[in-house]
Order: C-alpha cells, then sequence, then structure tokens
C-alpha cells in the first residue's frame, strides 16, 4: 500500500482540524482565565491578571491540590505492586480461572463510575462500619487504577518473553535476583507509563471521588465541583486548570522519552 | 536448577556452589513450586479485588433485593423483587434507559470515527519525532480537570459563547444544551482514551505487511479494509469499552451541558442522595452492569480485552 500524497495530505488535514477541536475548549480556559468577566463570556471584555494572584493564594484550592496529589501517589504505588503481581501470575503461568482473573481486574474501569462509588459507599460504611476518610478514597482510587499498571506490564511481558529469564535461572541466579536484575529492570518504562496513567486517573476522578470521600476529605475534583458554579470562583478554577495541563508537559515528556530511547535500543 | 557436578573444564576456574543462605533456600524452594510461586504473585490483587470490590458488588446486588422503610428511611432487610419490577416495568426507567444508551453508543461511534484517521497520521505517517509530539498533545488534554473541561464547552456552546460567534456570521447557531451538546462533550472528553488503545494497535502492524499489500496489488482501500482492519479490530473494541461504559455512567456532564435531561447516572445519583433509596438505586445500577456484562461477553473472543 503507497498512500497517495493526496491523501497523506488528508489524514494530516484532518489531524491537524481535530488537535485544533480539541485544544479550542482549552484555549478558551486560557483566555477565561485572564478575562475581567466572571460569566465566561465570548470574546472577553477586558485582561486581568486578578484571578492569577487570587489562585496561588487560595488556601482551599492549594489543600485540594495537596489532597489530590497524597491521593493519587498513594493509589499508583499500591497499584504498581498489584497491577505488577497480577501481570506476572496471569502472563507467566496457565491456570484455570485466568480469564476470570483478568476479567475481575478490569472490571473496575469497565464499570460505570458511579456503580464503583455506590457499592464501595456501601461496603465501607453499611457492612464494614467504617468512616469515610482519606483512606477510603486511596482504597478505591487504587481498585481502578490496578489495571492501567496492570495492562502496560502484561503488555511488556509479552514482548520480552521468557529467554532472558531462563539464561539467568540457568546461570544460578535466584527466582528474586532474577527478578531484580533481569525482569524488572526491563519492565521499568513499562511501570512508569502504567503509574502515570493511574496518577492522572486518580488525580482527576470526580464520580467515586463523591461516594467514597468523608466531607472532611476535599480533593481537587471536589473542590472544584464545589466552586465551578460560583461566579467569583469560576475563572480562579480556569487559573489551576491552566497550570495543570502546563505541569503536565513534563511528566508525558519524560515517559515519552524513555519510550523512545527504548524503542530505539531494541 | 540443580545441575549434576560436571567434570571440570581444564583451565577453567570453578564457580563457588552460592552460598546456602535462607534466601538462597526460599528461592530454589519457590523454583520448584511453580503453584505456590503462582499463589503467591496472585494472592495480594486477588484478595484486595476480591474483598475490596467484588464483595462490595455483591453486596450491593443483594440491597436491590431489600427495600426503605418509609416512616424511618432505614433499609429494612425484607426480601422483595419490587425494586428489580419498578425498574424493568416503569417508563421512565425504559426512557432513560434507551436513552443513555443511544448517547453512549453515538459517542463511541464519533470517537471511533475521529480517532481512526488521526491514530493512523500519528502511526503510519508521521515522523517518529512528530509522533512523539502529537502523542503529547493527545494526552495533555486528559490533565486539564473533567470538571473544567465540561465547564469549558458549556461556555463555548452557550448563546453568547466562542462557537456562536464563530458561526453566526456561517448563519450556523449553537445547539445549546441538551442531548446534542452533551454527545459532543462526551466524545471530547473521552476521545484521547479512545485515540491511544487504536494508536497503540495500528503501531503493532508492520509497514512491511502494508507494503506486501501493495506489491501484492491491493489498493488503498483494500489493504485498510482487509490487511489493517482486522489487526486493528481488538484495539477499536478496547477504546470503545472505554468510550461506552465511561457515558452509560455519566450524570456530571449531562448536568452541566444537557439541559434537563437524565442519564441512568442520575437517577442512581437522586436516588442514593436525595431520595435516600438506595435499594431502588441498586436495581437501577443492574442495568448498566447487564449492558456492560453483555458487551464485554460479546467482545471477549476478539481479544479486545487484552489491549484497553
Amino acid at each position: 500500500m503507497r498512500l497517495s500524497s493526496l491523501a497523506r495530505g488528508l489524514l494530516a488535514a484532518i489531524t491537524i482540524v481535530v488537535l485544533a477541536a480539541i485544544y479550542l475548549p482549552l484555549v478558551v480556559v486560557l483566555v477565561n482565565s485572564f478575562s475581567t468577566s466572571t460569566s465566561l463570556t465570548w470574546p472577553p471584555p477586558g485582561f486581568t491578571l486578578e484571578w492569577w494572584v487570587k489562585a496561588f493564594g487560595n488556601a482551599g484550592a492549594l489543600d485540594a491540590v495537596l489532597t489530590s496529589v497524597q491521593v493519587a501517589l498513594a493509589a499508583t504505588v499500591i497499584s504498581l505492586v498489584l497491577g505488577t503481581l497480577a501481570s506476572l501470575a496471569l502472563q507467566r503461568f496457565e491456570f484455570f480461572g485466568r480469564e476470570a482473573v483478568s476479567l475481575l481486574v478490569i472490571l473496575p474501569i469497565a464499570l460505570p463510575g458511579i456503580i464503583t462509588g455506590i457499592a464501595l459507599n456501601n461496603a465501607f460504611r453499611t457492612i464494614l462500619g467504617l468512616q469515610l476518610s482519606i483512606v477510603t478514597v486511596i482504597v478505591a482510587h487504587a481498585t481502578f487504577c490496578i489495571v492501567t499498571v496492570f495492562n502496560n506490564v502484561i503488555a511488556r511481558l509479552r514482548l520480552l518473553g521468557t529467554s532472558y529469564e531462563d539464561a539467568s535461572a540457568d546461570l544460578g541466579a535466584g527466582v528474586w535476583t532474577t527478578f531484580r536484575l533481569i525482569t524488572f529492570p526491563q519492565l521499568r518504562s513499562a511501570l512508569f507509563a502504567g503509574g502515570l496513567l493511574a496518577f492522572a486517573l486518580s488525580f482527576d476522578e470526580i464520580i467515586v471521588t463523591t461516594f467514597t470521600a468523608g466531607s472532611s476529605v476535599k480533593t481537587l475534583p471536589l473542590w472544584i465541583l464545589d466552586n465551578l458554579f460560583r461566579p467569583n470562583q469560576a475563572p480562579v478554577v480556569n487559573v489551576i486548570a491552566v497550570v495543570l495541563v502546563l505541569v503536565s508537559i513534563v511528566p508525558i515528556y519524560i515517559a515519552q522519552r524513555i519510550a523512545g530511547a527504548e524503542k530505539i535500543a531494541r | 536448577m540443580t545441575v549434576d557436578t560436571p567434570t571440570r573444564p581444564v583451565g577453567r576456574p570453578i564457580v563457588p556452589a552460592p552460598r546456602d543462605t535462607v534466601a538462597r533456600r526460599g528461592s530454589v524452594f519457590l523454583s520448584r513450586h511453580p503453584r505456590l510461586r503462582l499463589s503467591l504473585l496472585l494472592s495480594a490483587p486477588m484478595f484486595w479485588l476480591g474483598l475490596v470490590y467484588i464483595a462490595a458488588l455483591a453486596a450491593l446486588l443483594i440491597t436491590a433485593l431489600w427495600t426503605v422503610d418509609t416512616f424511618t428511611g432505614t433499609i429494612s432487610q425484607t426480601w422483595t423483587l419490587d425494586n428489580i419490577i419498578a425498574v424493568l416495568t416503569g417508563s421512565l426507567y425504559q426512557t432513560v434507559t434507551l436513552r443513555t444508551v443511544g448517547v453512549a453508543l453515538l459517542v463511541t461511534l464519533v470517537d471511533i470515527l475521529i480517532a481512526l484517521p488521526i491514530a493512523f497520521f500519528m502511526a503510519k505517517v508521521a515522523s517518529a519525532r512528530l509522533q512523539r509530539v502529537l502523542v503529547i498533545a493527545v494526552l495533555m488534554p486528559l490533565w486539564a480537570s473533567y470538571l473544567v473541561k465540561a465547564y469549558a464547552w458549556r461556555s463555548v456552546l452557550s448563546r453568547d459563547g466562542i462557537f456562536e460567534w464563530l458561526v453566526a456570521p456561517f448563519g450556523g447557531q449553537t445547539p445549546g444544551y441538551g442531548l446534542p451538546a452533551t454527545i459532543i462533550t462526551l466524545s471530547y472528553l473521552w476521545l484521547p482514551y479512545v485515540i491511544l488503545p487504536i494508536y497503540a494497535g495500528l503501531e503493532r502492524v508492520p509497514d512491511s505487511l502494508l507494503e506486501a499489500s501493495g506489491d501484492l496489488g491491493g489498493k488503498t482501500w483494500s489493504t485498510l479494509r482487509l490487511v489493517v482492519l482486522p489487526m486493528i479490530w481488538p484495539a477499536i473494541i478496547a477504546g470503545s469499552i472505554f468510550s461506552f461504559s465511561l457515558s452509560l455512567g455519566d450524570y456530571i456532564t449531562v448536568n452541566i451541558v444537557g439541559g434537563a435531561n437524565q442519564m441512568l447516572g442520575n437517577l442512581v445519583y437522586t436516588n442514593v442522595g436525595a431520595a435516600n433509596n438506595l435499594p431502588l438505586a441498586a436495581a437501577i445500577a443492574l442495568i448498566p452492569i447487564v449492558i456492560i456484562f453483555a458487551y464485554l461477553a460479546a467482545v471477549r473472543r476478539t481479544g479486545a480485552l487484552d489491549n484497553l
């Protein structure tokens, strides 16, 4: 198949149009963060830095960011451990019920968040008699984050095969040594990519969070939901969104670099 | 693992036997017992998912068979099928279910149609450098809060928003708030989740295969249809699971841009919160659970679940 230059040009044009459509609302957010209008009218009536100053002095917002980072970090660490264990078990072994286990890993992301949310809410409060807290949020988030790590790691394991591990074992390395020196280094970028996705998923989750966070816990999405419809807070929310997108370039770029370097090395 | 001591080759030093430590013995024991290794690997994730998740889901389903005491507002554990029957026969639930499934299907279709050409461009046309930039460009909006993006669409589609401002010179006007706005916003929100698996699937299609098809006389269109599409089908289905299931349970976007329309998520939400009727909410939640399970069962054989 040779793509004609017309087809290439057409594909490029579609890509540009789609990317423009993807970034249009984000540009609106960026522009509105400097707009003097609090009701987000277009075109913006005037320019101001008021919201940016307010955002960085807003204790509620900063606290919420901190809470979200804590939740996302904890959920990511748990899902990295559990996801790696599950993918090693499913990729390296044949056993009865393997398909059921893989379905079980996928289920928390495949079922709508509101179901996961009310199921866990009911389990935590009514069955276990627990108070909702930051811990219940972390448990809930880790549950649906496992699958992102699992998918990245299992795809990598499939690609790697077992020849290096076999060689390591033949040369006398124990199970743990082989994992530490052979398997883990080859998984590192998959773990980074999976972990990054898990972090992003947790950081932005609102529905499950609504049902598993007590009134004392305010993650960033919960804070945003509280403030989005308040006229004087909506532009502050825009500022935070802009900052988050800009900050996110760094980890995504690192992940891409690692993946790119590995592709060349292979 | 265990090797008989070979006759020593002339002139080579003996490799000292590993020291007999506890760790060593454990390692030997583990490598001789693969089943034990498997159960050690599986126990933690299964403990977590089984205990936290499946138990919670099962408990929720049981709650659907209970009822709420109308006087005290507490759940009374008398077994009844009333909730399930109410959900199955109520015209409100039928309408909302049809509307929700329709929206989810349309969102999925729109996302796949948009994702296919852009993923193809990323994987097969763009240079390695541009490819990296494009992946970043697709991933970055994921980090702007879901709520902020939904709200941005509210602003874009409002009467004095940028959409009206852009199309008014051509005689167009904004669709306003309602189901079309909901479909646009949801498609927008889930698009990266659909692009990424399809892009990854296309990356796995070797260029040599496309060339071979061309050498054998395959036109562009037939190569796409007969070679590429069957290979990336699991990836497309994988993407569709995201957009379909995320749309099926959404109730926030429809609140922000959907006008007065309700989706299944809204019904569940009101019954948990304002109406304080968890049994009925659980019974309504059964609808998306059944739909998703049917969907997963239908696509299981395509291998899509390995492509998420």
